[in-house]
């Protein structure tokens, strides 16, 4: 018989230290009060992930992306013991309280979810995500672009989940409606607030763009573009709100003035009437993220030809800046009963080329990788419905823009309705955002008080 | 059957009989105890209570119920349902009462149609309804207001703030009149044939026998529909829920106490909170129906 030479050295205390970190693991979902590790948890050593892959398993994964079996059976092929259950529990927030009452009832709650970004402190703080740094996360940081790393990185250190697509936020226009009018692509907002106006007089049946009275996206991607920092997590017990600082403030009063003049309108998106306003010509531009040049493909097939893609209106137009609206990563959810296979499989999904390259070229996510965003047969694709414009290109040199710092709350859910409820009600009734920002402020304050936080608002 | 006490015979046959009825009705007392009993007084348990993200589980005592005597959001609501109530409820019985009368009186062809027709917004679940609905609203695109733009103007905005509640209460009225209608016609048929056949020998027209014969005779049936519509009233929430999602800022998620409990619990998992603001609700619902109850009560009766 021959002796395995065990891979590492005192291959007994790394075993025991895995086992340390499960029950540590364990009591955490338990609802115990255990602090968050200050140091890295005990690295699985690599004959227990290859002994989990070679197990047989049955993972479930929550995810809306369309036709994600193709990138499964990838993962499948390379690892045959393993299975996963593909379930669409609903797109974003229904998912979301799905997910947090299976957490709480302790049972039902997949293996891995899909998991955007900006909603990743909502589900740490309550410990409902593994730490992936056990199963070897760190060594895939510099695979991905800076910003989205931060974004799935906890306070200390802990990694959270890998960056599946993201969305960094351009600006798509209609070439004909700007032709007709002779207003050039703006790239300043003072540009663009000058030709908003120019356009409002010659043509009132069209806005320059519609600020949706119902998507705080759009707006925390324009707080990010502008610099400001209306969230931070400063402890594992306080936060750090400041929603109407004067970074806020300003671009609350840049948009109040232009829809208050009607040359902005604030119709809710992504319902009948939005759609058919974009198909009819009713908005000369939107303001989206990366993924809106496939989206748009899609819903204003009417349109096709018609619209362009250029970096956001500029606040400093020495210093580019963008933020971002949406894009997802891979997440591992406490109780998994694989933690193993479902660390591997978020990280197969998010880091083997062939899966990523699939995401870009068959679901059009809009890659999170630095390999992806550099490849000529990505970026050099050239859409009819862009006139022939490398789009891609476009939104690949605006993702090197988005600032690396901005942080989340660990209640967006509860954040993101009091917005609606404030501030996108000042922009439906053409009212003074201005105060709607102090409203949503003290709303937060409160809520994150009555919740046992420590809130500092400077 | 009037039996003396004291033959051990008739206690045994008795008590048969008791038991039989509680073999009946276990099933159900079953089911009744776990999914409405058992919830309910884990809800109550619950809004003791406080979860906080920080910190965890604290007792409360009635912190909660003392938070929501005084949240402003709530009392909001409640108002609001009970304005609801009482333009909608009335609206909605007089048409199911008039359609009642109307079918029963027999003087009205294709009778079976018409109270199918009325019959059948009720039978659309709530969901597709409201998005209908929803649709036919539609401020840019939706036939109302393209019928004003050909005719030059802008059509009323049935779905900004002014007219939403309006809106609802078109909306709830569309579907459950043809429910009410339903019992008030059931109620109709059990009139005995006698009373019609004295009024006619009276020389009553249809509109006298409707006043002096009908109407007396709906009085349980009115009130049966009446508290039904309380207690549906005070719970609104699909209808705005599903409204939210086209208007949403003219419904805020405190719109109805229904729709703040939910939003408490699953966006801001308040869910202690939450508790105490359902109970608070069923309070308001026991006292609506017991005052609806004692204001219609026959003074004879007392």
């Amino acid at each position: 018989m021959i002796q395995r030479q065990p891979k590492t050295v005192g291959r007994r205390a790394l075993l025991a230290g895995a086992l340390a970190f499960t029950t540590v693991l364990a009591t955490a979902c338990s609802g115990g009060d255990s602090d968050t590790a200050a140091t890295a948890p005990a690295a699985a050593s690599q004959a227990d992930i290859d002994k989990a892959m070679q197990t047989p398993t049955e993972l479930t994964f929550w995810t809306w992306v369309p036709n994600i079996q193709k990138e499964v059976d990838l993962f499948q092929q390379k690892y045959p013991a393993i299975k996963v259950k593909v379930v669409n529990a609903g797109q974003g927030e229904p998912q979301y309280t799905k997910l947090r009452t299976a957490l709480k009832a302790g049972t039902g709650a997949p293996d891995v979810a899909q998991i955007e970004f900006q909603y990743i402190p909502t589900f740490s703080i309550t410990k409902s995500l593994v730490d992936l740094r056990a199963y070897g996360a760190d060594t895939h940081q510099d695979k991905f672009v800076d910003w989205t790393w931060g974004q799935v990185t906890g306070a200390n250190g802990e990694v959270w989940a890998y960056p599946q697509d993201t969305g960094p936020m351009g600006m798509l226009y209609r070439q004909d409606i700007f032709d007709k009018h002779q207003i050039a692509p703006p790239k300043t907002w003072d540009e663009f607030a000058a030709a908003a106006e120019k356009l409002h007089a010659a043509d009132p049946g069209v806005a320059m763009t519609n600020l949706a009275a119902n998507q705080n996206g759009v707006w925390m991607g324009m707080l990010w573009q502008a610099g400001a920092k209306p969230f931070a997590t400063t402890g594992p017990e306080s936060v750090k709100i400041n929603v109407n600082d004067a970074a806020s403030k300003k671009v609350g009063a840049y948009w109040e003035k232009l829809i208050k003049s009607g040359a902005v309108s604030a119709d809710p998106d992504f319902t009948d009437a939005w759609y058919q306003s974009l198909n009819r010509g009713k908005y000369a531009t939107w303001l989206t993220a990366a993924w809106g040049p496939v989206f748009l493909t899609g819903s204003a097939a009417s349109t096709s030809g018609k619209w362009r893609a250029a970096p956001l209106p500029q606040w400093d137009a020495s210093k580019p800046a963008s933020g971002n609206w949406g894009g997802s990563t891979s997440a591992v959810i406490t109780g998994t009963k694989n933690p193993i296979a479902a660390a591997k499989f978020a990280e197969f999904l998010n880091t083997d080329p062939a899966s990523t390259k699939m995401f870009a070229s068959e679901q059009f996510l809009f890659p999170a990788t630095k390999a992806l965003l550099a490849d000529a047969s990505f970026t050099g694709q050239k859409p009819a419905f862009y006139g022939g414009q490398a789009v891609n290109q476009v939104f690949s040199e605006i993702s090197s823009t988005v600032d690396p710092q901005f942080q989340w709350p660990p209640f967006l859910d509860q954040a993101v309705n009091d917005w609606d409820e404030t501030v996108g009600k000042s922009f439906a009734d053409k009212g003074d955002v201005g105060g709607a920002l102090d409203a949503w402020q003290k709303r937060i304050t409160d809520y994150a008080g009555n919740q046992g936080f420590k809130v500092e608002t400077n | 059957m009037s039996i003396s006490p004291g033959l051990p015979g008739v206690r045994r046959r008795r008590v048969n009989h008791a038991n039989s009825g509680y073999l009946f009705v276990a099933p159900f007392l079953l089911i009744f105890v776990t999914l409405l009993i058992l919830p309910l007084a884990y809800a109550a348990y619950l809004s003791f209570f406080r979860e906080q993200l920080i910190g965890g589980t604290v007792f409360a005592g009635l912190d909660n119920y003392t938070r929501a005597l005084g949240d402003e959001r709530l009392i909001s609501g409640v108002v609001r349902v009970a304005k609801f109530f009482v333009v909608q409820v009335p609206v909605m019985l007089a048409v199911a009462l008039l359609a009642a009368l109307a079918i029963d009186s027999g003087l009205l062809r294709f009778a079976k149609v018409i109270r199918l027709g009325i019959f059948v917004p009720y039978a659309v679940p709530a969901v597709v309804a409201t998005l209908m609905w929803g649709y036919l609203y539609g401020r840019d695109f939706g036939p109302f207001a393209q019928l004003a733009e050909k005719l030059g103007g802008t059509g009323p905005d049935f779905l900004g703030s002014g007219l939403i509640l309006g809106s609802i209460g078109n909306i709830v009225t569309w579907e459950f009149t043809g429910y009410n209608m339903i019992i008030l016609y059931a109620a109709l048929r059990t009139v005995p044939t006698e009373l019609y056949e004295a009024a006619a020998v009276d020389g009553a027209g249809a509109l006298r026998i409707a006043w002096n014969i009908k109407l007396p005779a709906l009085r349980p049936a009115l009130l049966l529909c009446l508290i039904f519509s309380v207690i549906g009233s005070f719970q609104l929430f699909a209808e705005p829920n599903l409204l939210q999602r086209l208007s949403p800022n003219a419904i805020d998620s405190a719109y109805t106490p229904n729709l703040y409990a939910y939003t408490l619990a699953f966006t801001g998992q308040e869910v202690n909170y939450a508790a105490a603001v359902s109970f608070l609700l069923g309070l308001v619902i026991i006292v609506a129906s017991s005052a609806v109850l004692f204001l219609t009560s026959r003074r004879s009766r007392r």
